[in-house]
């Protein structure tokens, strides 16, 4: 586990949903590595435990507060880091929700929200930043995907097809995107230890675990480690890949 | 600078065009105004008035003088 280093020093950085999970470790993590994280909460106050890091870290936290699936809000976000900046070396779109339910259960209502916020919203952002790293012809943009998203999982049709959907457009986007030498990835997490994942109860937490070869959920330090080597320059030739982080996880 | 002169010059370096070939012009009428070129001119449109142009305007920007008009949008007078 990497606690600070400085690969990611003068690196502008935005991840979205970054006020808990594995947004608030990407966020935590690329501060700590000297990277100005720009760092997006829907609500005020949700980001209090983060900016609480400016002053702690080689890098600094600054707080964003808009929802993603709000077009304007996210393109007036983005001004604001153009104004500051000048440039945005990194994305993360970490921001998504989960809706479980099985078929014949799932509403047209959870499906469309679901989509509005975990595929919309991820290529409305991969759009915005595309425009101010054109200028600087380099940006690496990481989306976060799901292992479900490539292996599927019962009762979870819509979240799994929209993870499908982030791992389609991070291919077709570094394709079109790679002669601007802008990258993108995504991250694909396997069983997580989030308060997401906790709220499934005990009893089904150890089914989940006993699937997973290492015997044990991952953390979202561990899912933000491997987010910090495709931000950084380690990976500058890495583009249109999937990277599991799952524990070798068998769904 | 003026506005116009502005923007003038987004069209002729991104475009690689003539001044006297602005009038008129229309996307795809040149080879130089294909999809990368435009992608060229809307981010020199966006760097000369410092706006962040909205998706809709990107896809409607079909002409020179198209163009004028979705500026006035931004509060950009030409």
């Amino acid at each position: 586990m990497i606690s600070s280093c400085d690969l990611l020093k003068n690196k502008v950085c935005l991840v979205t949903g970054a006020s808990r999970g594995i947004g608030y470790a990407v966020a935590k993590r690329f501060a700590a590595c000297g990277a100005a994280v720009y760092a997006n909460g829907r609500r005020e106050e949700s980001l209090k435990e983060l900016l609480s890091l400016n002053g702690n870290c080689s890098g600094s936290v600054i707080p964003l507060y808009f929802d993603v699936t709000d077009s304007a809000a996210a393109k007036k976000a983005m001004m604001q880091i153009k104004k500051e900046q000048g440039k945005l070396d990194v994305l993360v779109n970490n921001a998504g929700i989960m809706k479980d339910a099985l078929i014949g259960m799932i509403s047209k209502e959870d499906m469309h929200q679901v989509f509005e916020v975990n595929v919309f919203a991820v290529m409305d952002m991969l759009q915005l930043a595309v425009k101010l790293m054109s200028r600087q012809n380099s940006g690496s943009i990481i989306n976060l995907a799901s292992i479900v998203g490539t292996n599927g999982n019962r009762g979870q049709m819509v979240y799994s097809a929209s993870k499908g959907a982030v791992i389609s457009l991070t291919k077709t986007a570094a394709k079109e995107l790679a002669s601007r030498h802008i990258r993108v990835n995504a991250v694909a997490p396997g069983v997580i230890d989030t308060d997401m994942f906790r709220s499934i109860g005990e009893e089904k937490m150890k089914e989940k675990i006993n699937l997973i070869g290492m015997n044990r959920a991952g953390t979202p330090e561990e899912v933000a480690d491997t987010c910090i080597y495709l931000a950084s320059d380690l990976s500058v030739y890495v583009t249109g890949q999937v990277i599991g982080v799952d524990g070798c996880e068998v769904i | 600078m003026t506005n116009l002169e502005k923007y003038k010059k987004a069209f002729l370096e991104s475009l690689e065009v003539s001044e006297d070939q602005l009038e008129g012009l229309e996307y795809q009428k040149i080879e130089s105004w294909d999809s990368v070129g435009h992608m060229n001119l809307v981010a020199a449109l966006e760097e000369a008035f410092d706006i962040m142009m909205d998706t809709d305007d990107i896809i409607d920007l079909s002409s020179y003088e198209k163009g004028k008009e979705i500026m006035r949008k931004y509060d950009i007078e030409l």
